[in-house]
């Protein structure tokens, strides 16, 4: 019964100086599926990330990730385990290139990283790898171009990209398609369909034709703490939900 | 404004340029650096020059840290002055030939390294300056009042020694070259370093910390041996100064002499290859031929810093590497 579960949180709360940002979250993420959080502004979907990759520190309740207790653990040693996150700003190191920026994630895998008396030419082994993960992003045309010079659109696919080279288990994605064109939504949500064919995927999303067309369960947050879960239909039809994405009233 | 003219999105490679190949010009400015420092004893007096090579082999591992992890230590005199102590006290007291008690003052300015490194590398910015000065502080405190290293005097009249029982150091252009060769493998160890696997998580850290912990890279590992790195280096260039000038003083472990070497290394360009000699070389020469201004000389190199951070930012190398369109 566990093993369909691959990441579980138990009463997660956070709180900010008496202020409840996350409150008594049970959280169930079923493997190889992709589980949207959504929720309107200050619901606390970023902060549960942040707290799932111990980015932030809770206040009370576990994590279980494949069944370890990784609530203490640090956030280096989450992403080794596979459970590695995305950032709503961009994340991409601006002043390396597209092939160096997905070499950097392939080369904590290879395990040479410490080594500062071996010139960095031995890093060209890996560029075949990398060039194979820039392509499936389409980004292979620029793989020699500083990442800060990409357009927005871009850069999210070349962090995924980059998330995908340590090949997770499990990806989390805050807000994949914020600030993007639709064509650039369009191509992201391909992609993060394609990549998540054999891994679980759990993201923020505030676009819900995206959420409605990637996800497999939707787990709905206000004020912190979970007011609805369930496929997109369940969700949509919830009147807590459509109360508080619209207010009180519309209900 | 040069960034965003480049036209690199516009033409893509068909085959993509992979690895940074060696750069040629950088390997043409190493030509002649090298061809400079080994003619320029025969024209400029030798201890003048010996003194700025000791110099530039500091901000040179002075840049490491603050260039390529972008941590400013206030406090790098400790690992100058203390193997600076060390070496003159292993080669005076203990008669130490000269390649082992610069090498005992590099070991010795590591282990140091390691230490204020693991207490000190979790803080940052001004935190982080803040806590590497009074760490210094502590170690001037206690090269003032231990018994070995003299006090105000300091450690003086160390023997240069014999190096490897062959080289009579004694000669003035025998300690030269011997102290160009410590410094070209200093500089290498550098240059490797920043070039390196472990250079490109550096990098990558620099650029984006949070991004480089969320793919497994654990950024307080690398910040720590990049500074243990650069301690050391500051050693092995404090213990050979011991050597070369047969003395150990207070003046390299006093704070002046922590933001002297700021001082080089911004004068000359952060984050460059070349920057930190050019500096050291600029700060020596002013301190050199300006020494008749007396206590003015500080005023002077105020002004001159000044002018520096206001006009051209990136430092003298920096700015060069700039107009060439090419990192120096």
């Amino acid at each position: 019964m566990t093993s369909d579960v691959i990441l579980e949180t138990e009463g997660l709360t956070k709180e900010f100086r008496g202020f409840v940002a996350v409150r008594n979250v049970d959280l169930r993420v079923r493997r190889g599926t992709i589980h949207a959080l959504i929720g309107p502004n200050g619901a606390g979907k970023t902060t549960c990330f942040n707290l799932l990759t111990h980015f932030l520190t809770p206040t009370a309740g576990r994590i279980r990730f494949n069944g370890r207790d990784i609530t203490g653990s640090r956030p280096a040693t989450i992403a080794r385990m596979g459970l590695v996150r995305s950032f709503q700003i961009s994340a991409v190191f601006p002043h390396l290139t597209v092939l160096e920026n997905v070499r950097i994630a392939l080369q904590r895998r290879r395990g040479s990283s410490f080594d500062f008396w071996r010139s960095d030419r031995v890093l060209d082994a890996l560029n075949a790898r990398a060039l194979e993960l820039i392509d499936a992003v389409g980004l292979v045309e620029f793989a020699a171009t500083p990442a800060v010079e990409l357009p927005y659109g871009r850069k999210r696919a070349l962090e995924i990209a980059t998330t995908l080279a340590l090949d997770p288990e499990m990806m989390l994605l805050d807000e994949p398609t914020a600030g993007m064109t639709h064509e650039d939504v369009d191509r992201i949500t391909a992609l993060i369909k394609r990549v998540a064919a054999n891994r679980t995927v759990l993201m923020v999303e505030h676009n819900l034709s995206v959420v409605e067309t990637l996800s497999n369960t939707i787990t709905v947050l206000a004020r912190g703490e979970v007011l609805a879960e369930g496929d997109y239909a369940g969700v949509a039809r919830n009147a807590q939900v459509i109360e508080a994405y619209m207010g009180a009233g519309h209900a | 404004m040069s960034v965003t003219a480049k036209p690199a999105v516009a033409a893509p490679p068909a085959r993509v340029a992979t690895g940074p190949a060696l750069a040629t010009h950088q390997v043409a400015a190493f030509v002649v650096m090298v061809a400079l420092l080994v003619s320029a004893p025969f024209f400029v007096y030798p201890v003048f020059l010996m003194k700025a090579l000791c110099f530039a082999l500091f901000a040179c591992a002075f840049n490491l840290l603050l260039g390529y992890v972008g941590l400013l230590s206030f406090g790098h005199a400790a690992f100058l002055g203390s193997a600076g102590y060390a070496s003159a006290h292993a080669a005076k007291v203990w008669g130490w030939p000269p390649e082992l008690a610069i090498l005992f003052g590099t070991v010795m300015a590591g282990a140091l390294g390691i230490v204020i490194g693991a207490l000190t590398i979790r803080s940052r910015g001004i935190y982080f300056a803040n806590i590497t000065l009074a760490f210094a502080q502590m170690i001037f405190f206690f090269s003032l009042q231990a018994k070995f290293t003299g006090g105000e005097d300091g450690i003086q009249a160390v023997p240069r020694g014999t190096l490897l029982g062959v080289l009579d150091l004694r000669h003035t252009y025998t300690m030269y070259f011997v102290v160009l060769a410590v410094f070209l493998l200093g500089f290498l160890v550098v240059y490797r370093a920043i070039h390196s696997p472990f250079g490109q998580v550096l990098k990558a850290i620099r650029e984006n910390e949070p991004r480089a912990t969320s793919l497994g890279y654990q950024p307080e590992h690398y910040k720590l041996i990049a500074f243990v790195l650069s301690a050391t280096l500051s050693g092995t260039a404090g213990a050979t100064k011991a050597i070369v000038f047969q003395l150990a003083s207070l003046t390299d472990v006093h704070w002046t002499m922590s933001g002297e070497v700021v001082l080089m290394t911004l004068l000359g360009g952060m984050g460059t290859v070349f920057g930190p000699v050019a500096g050291a070389f600029l700060v020596i020469s002013l301190e050199h031929y300006l020494a008749q201004l007396g206590s003015w000389l500080t005023i002077v190199q105020g002004c001159i810093f000044i002018v520096c951070v206001l006009t051209f930012r990136r430092g003298v190398v920096g700015e060069l590497g700039r107009l060439l369109g090419k990192p120096l």
